[in-house]
């Protein structure tokens, strides 16, 4: 057993980021996470996140249902028939977070400057200057961000504490985590230490179907800040397979509105040229 | 096993992730696929109730395939031993033990006992105390024993016998386990439990809730002894608390007939002499509790101090006399009956986390009054006006006389104090906040309280009144909020010698007045003037066994019974699994821990003539508080449903007895009532209304009857509804909907709950039927943030002998669409 999956918590110290500084992050490891959602109420109680009322779903136990505006954690619950014997059950939990992406859409296409990178590398929404156009929602690649209606419609999302971070402390998550499900740390460490455990866990016939998610640096958005050890494919969680930086598409997107109004403009000036007739 | 720990332990289930993490393997016997079994190496579905036939399957299993580990077994328990010619086993009587008396309901324990010497069991009337010593007294000659185990009345003939008919088919047929899976984890189980490796076993109320949970206890420590597992790291058996300081609560006695450290309470017919009734209870025998008499005159005077003198047998006649049973359910039918007139509860939610919850409601109606402490208006102080019984107009709150006293509580951020957990650990708190308002701690209350009732009482010459006014009641007060210093009474609780100074522990007390501690197992949690349970040293910057964090009783041992680490002559059984050994050059034990017993007790001792207590146990023995100084695979005393664990169904239950012609314990504690109403059981007519079987459990997203939770929105957001668990295939045959409402139904009540469909409840074959469980998480109640119907209404009284304990882990009901009647229809 190595200390990257159970061992005592080491001490965080945190280097500041600066220019090419430490980037800090989570690695969930889901193949210990005993679903006891202690790091939804620890970011709720930390982060003030306003309480939901989903009611009961029906679905296992997730009364939480998804990320948004007031679930900045959110652990999934899979039940299905397990895949290797197809004997009895198989009970997948995951907690699910924003994964603070190194091409982050939600920054880039921010008007206002409300969400940054910060000095850890995180993406951060700065409530105090987000004017809630909602622009990041539909930017994000797995529905992280939402905009929070009661009062004024603004966005939330995780900030990885960075109250807690600033001062050199871990987020409330990772804290409250009584399995170490949830680690933080250097992210490159933590990719380190993720890619021994996948061999740990790989060894165990049940899991043979587990991967990393989000840790290599060439997928959609360049990698997450916080990524995932799965014990199956993405899609099981519902996590999406291949998420793709969405400004990417609204670049085309704006491309093609901007022709489509350029056409538009001159259907019109023709119109006009053609009334003055 | 009857244990849900990843979701009601989680903080603690963080040490099985490690320990799978080195290659530990955790099996999960459950009647459902919990967040435990997500976990698990290998889950087994078993049908509630029948654990008996599982573990006596294994025992059965290690008996017949020689996998027991023979050296330890031989020397470490009473396999050896010979029983009474005239003991009759369950196989023999069909499903009855030797002394059974139909008309008392009880059996005479004599034909139990062992043969040779002069043994005296004082176990016997149920509901009566039980010797502290929890076991025989021997003397004259040690009783006969046969160590090749060949004497067809020794107990592991008996033993092999008594299991005989636990075959792998039987397990199949009672419990709906596969063979297959059966076998998977017998062979687990045996392939770590030799020299080199150990196997625990873990439970919970899963297994103590029902007729017969003492002795499914007693079955998993039968196992253990068998595979050598006592006393060893790695091994042992388990129990889960299901509060953070239950155990502490247990040790310093919340219950009506023990004393603080496990010393009985003298009952009216006991020795009005002390030094008798000690003697009686074990003070004669080998072991530890040869000592009672030093342990009870330091208890009487840390309660009486200066007014416990030689003279008034240090106030023994002080102590109060128990006539009956008191437990809880007596108590509670007190009250329905009128003999019980006022009630103090404390952080307990009877109303909804006990059995039967109409009864106990009915029993709140008929108080005169009722005092609750606790953080929120609980259901338990709210009954008279919210309740299923006023929303139904059953009962109108004009019409209830019980005059109510809501008190409200500080929570434990709010105050300074020990918790001990599970593991016997001693961990302090220090207060955090002030708490707000009028919000008090428990000690503060009592301690107060005990200061009015003596103000009241000061100028009584009543003799029954001298109890209360030479009570040692002298707490240092802070002097700003008035609260009573904890670290003085847990001072009081370790005790002092004669010249005032804290004891090392509980070796220095003595029977003469001469020392005082208020719990002789807490004896030594303040040696030096330290509270030693406030130790905080991490765990990386001392050995693996950590005795600088915290402290555990008795004596800061961290492993029971840690002789048997090693084998008779002292040696480790194994160099992987040393831990505290002999060392003959320095001439002690020596390892991490501290030992078990006298440390330079050579391992060759044999005890000269006349020998009491520790000193008349030979020095391999490790089990050390039992009057022979081993395990018992087979009870003489000390258990009054039998010797050995049989398998009975539940007092509830959907089908017969695959074993025995006697369906159930026949001891089991039954209350026939109008007002505790049994569905009829498999056999008797209507018993076809009740098919299905119900069991009760927690989620971690709540805390038992919801006083802790329920009232909090992080947490009721989480599991907001009462709801129900049922597999596919009975969802299927009753037209349940996913998400929808259910009406679960018993001759008690009927309760709705929303219907959560899922394969994690599985139904189990039995031979040619196939039987549907419906799970029932408990927290629930008409209080909170989070409100739904109760499931322990569902429930009747029906306990288990030993210690009173409800059948709530299994029992039977109906299940319908549909939510149930409102108003008077109900």
């Amino acid at each position: 057993m190595t200390a990257a999956t159970t061992g005592r918590r080491p001490a965080v110290s945190l280097p500041m980021w600066q220019g090419g500084g430490t980037r800090m992050g989570f690695f969930t490891d889901s193949s210990i996470c005993i679903g006891c959602k202690a790091c939804e109420v620890a970011c709720k109680e930390w982060n003030g996140v306003p309480d939901i009322d989903t009611g009961f779903t029906g679905n296992s136990y997730d009364n939480t249902s998804a990320l948004g505006a007031n679930s900045w954690r959110h652990v999934a619950f899979v039940e299905r028939p397990r895949p290797d014997t197809g004997d009895g059950v198989q009970w997948l939990m995951n907690s699910d977070v924003c994964k603070h992406c190194t091409r982050a859409a939600c920054l880039d296409v921010c008007p206002t400057g409300a969400i940054f990178r910060s000095e850890f590398g995180t993406v951060v929404v700065q409530d105090d200057i987000c004017n809630g156009c909602g622009y990041c929602v539909v930017a994000c690649p797995f529905g992280v961000l939402e905009r929070r209606e009661e009062p004024d419609g603004r966005a939330f999302k995780c900030t990885l504490c960075y109250d807690r971070l600033e001062v050199g402390d871990e987020p409330a998550c990772a804290k409250a985590c009584p399995t170490q499900s949830i680690q933080f740390g250097p992210l490159e460490e933590l990719r380190e230490r993720a890619e021994k455990r996948l061999e740990e866990v790989k060894r165990e016939p049940r899991f043979a179907g587990a991967r990393l998610y989000g840790e290599s640096k060439d997928d959609g958005v360049g990698g997450f800040g916080a990524f995932f050890l799965l014990l199956d494919e993405p899609e099981v969680y519902g996590l999406p397979p291949k998420p793709v930086y969405r400004r990417t598409d609204l670049a085309l997107l704006w491309g093609a509105a901007s022709v489509a109004a350029s056409v538009l403009t001159l259907g019109v000036m023709g119109s006009l040229r053609w009334r003055r007739r | 096993m009857g244990s849900n720990m990843a979701e009601c332990h989680p903080v603690a289930f963080q040490w099985i992730v490690e320990a799978q993490g080195k290659g530990g393997k955790l099996i999960h016997v459950d009647p459902r696929f919990t967040r435990t079994s997500a976990m698990a190496n290998l889950h087994i579905p078993i049908r509630a109730g029948s654990d008996i036939a599982f573990l006596g399957g294994l025992v059965h299993y290690i008996l017949e395939q020689e996998r027991y580990f023979r050296d330890y077994m031989v020397a470490y328990t009473n396999a050896a031993t010979i029983i009474d010619e005239r003991f009759l086993d369950t196989e023999d009587l069909d499903g009855f033990f030797s002394g059974w008396n139909e008309e008392s309901g009880t059996y005479d324990t004599s034909s139990w006992q062992y043969q040779g010497g002069v043994i005296h069991a004082s176990a016997g009337e149920r509901g009566a105390p039980r010797p502290s010593g929890d076991g025989v007294t021997i003397e004259g000659a040690p009783p006969h024993s046969d160590p090749t185990l060949e004497h067809p009345h020794c107990v592991f003939q008996l033993l092999r016998r008594h299991y005989a008919r636990y075959t792998p088919e039987m397990v199949e047929r009672v419990c709906g386990v596969s063979q297959q899976k059966f076998l998977e984890a017998a062979e687990t189980i045996c392939d770590n439990s030799n020299r080199e490796r150990t196997t625990a076993f873990v439970y919970a109320v899963g297994w103590t809730q029902h007729t017969v949970g003492v002795q499914f206890i007693r079955t998993g420590a039968i196992i253990q002894l068998l595979l050598g597992n006592m006393g060893r790291t790695g091994g042992g058996v388990m129990a889960l608390r299901g509060h953070a300081n239950i155990q502490g609560a247990t040790d310093i006695a919340t219950l009506f007939d023990v004393l603080p450290g496990y010393i009985q309470v003298p009952t009216a017919k006991d020795s009005p002499d002390l030094k008798q009734f000690c003697l009686d209870q074990g003070g004669a025998a080998g072991g530890y509790w040869g000592n009672l008499e030093a342990y009870l005159v330091s208890l009487l005077k840390a309660y009486w101090g200066d007014r416990a003198t030689p003279d008034n047998q240090f106030g023994f006649d002080y102590l109060h006399r128990v006539t009956g049973d008191h437990s809880t359910y007596q108590s509670t039918l007190g009250m329905v009956d009128g003999s019980v007139k006022g009630f103090v509860v404390l952080g307990e939610n009877p109303a909804v986390g006990s059995a039967h919850g109409g009864l106990h409601r009915k029993a709140l109606r008929s108080l005169d009054w009722l005092v609750v402490r606790d953080l929120y208006e609980i259901e338990t102080a709210s009954f008279w006006y919210d309740s299923p019984e006023t929303q139904s107009g059953e009962v109108r709150a004009e019409d209830i006389a019980t005059e109510v006293f809501f008190m409200p509580a500080a929570a434990n951020a709010e105050k300074s104090g020990s918790f001990t957990n599970t593991q016997r650990l001693l961990q302090w708190h220090d207060q955090a906040v002030e708490p707000r308002g009028d919000c008090r701690s428990d000690l503060s209350f009592t301690y107060y309280l005990g200061v009015k009732i003596r103000e009241k009482l000061a100028a009584s010459t009543e003799a029954r009144d001298r109890a209360l006014l030479d009570l040692t009641w002298d707490y240092p007060l802070d002097p700003k909020s008035g609260e009573p210093s904890a670290e003085a009474v847990l001072r009081e609780i370790s005790g002092r010698g004669p010249d005032g100074k804290l004891l090392a522990g509980f070796g220095a007390l003595r029977a003469d007045g001469s020392t005082s501690s208020g719990c002789w197992i807490y004896c030594g949690a303040f040696a030096d003037d330290q509270n030693l349970p406030n130790r905080k040293r991490p765990g990386q910057e001392q050995s693996w066994v950590a005795p600088e964090w915290g402290w555990a009783w008795p004596l800061n041992r961290r492993v029971l019974y840690n002789r048997a680490s090693a084998d008779p002559e002292g040696k480790p059984w194994s160099e992987r699994k040393r831990f505290v050994y002999w060392d003959e050059a320095q001439g002690k034990w020596v390892g991490p821990d501290v030992p078990d017993f006298p440390g330079d007790r050579r391992p060759d001792y044999q005890p000269p003539p006349g020998a009491t207590a520790e000193a008349a146990l030979s020095g391999d023995r490790p089990f050390i508080m039992q009057a022979d100084g081993v395990g018992w695979l087979f009870a003489p005393s000390g258990v009054v449903d039998g010797p050995f664990p049989t398998h009975y169904e539940p007092h509830e239950s959907p089908v017969r007895n695959p074993l025995y012609e006697q369906e159930h314990n026949p001891a089991r504690q039954i209350f026939r009532r109008r007002d505790n109403p049994y569905n009829p059981t498999a056999g008797e007519p209507g018993s076809e209304r009740f098919p299905f079987v119900m069991t009760t459990y927690r989620l971690t997203e709540h805390h038992t009857a919801g006083g802790m939770s329920r009232f909090l929105s992080r947490l009721s957001q989480l599991q907001p509804e009462m709801f129900c668990e049922v597999s596919p295939e009975l969802a299927q045959e009753r037209g349940l909907r996913p998400g929808g409402w259910a009406t679960i139904i018993t001759e008690r009540t009927q309760i709705e709950a929303r219907v959560l469909v899922t394969a994690r409840v599985s139904a189990l074959r039995l031979g040619d039927r196939v039987v549907h469980q419906v799970g029932l998480p408990y927290h629930w109640g008409s209080r909170g943030l989070s409100r739904g119907d109760s499931a322990n209404d569902l429930f009747p009284l029906v306990l288990d002998p030993n210690v009173h304990i409800q059948e709530t882990k299994a029992a039977t009901c109906d299940i319908q669409p549909g939510r149930r009647p409102r108003a008077a229809s109900r």
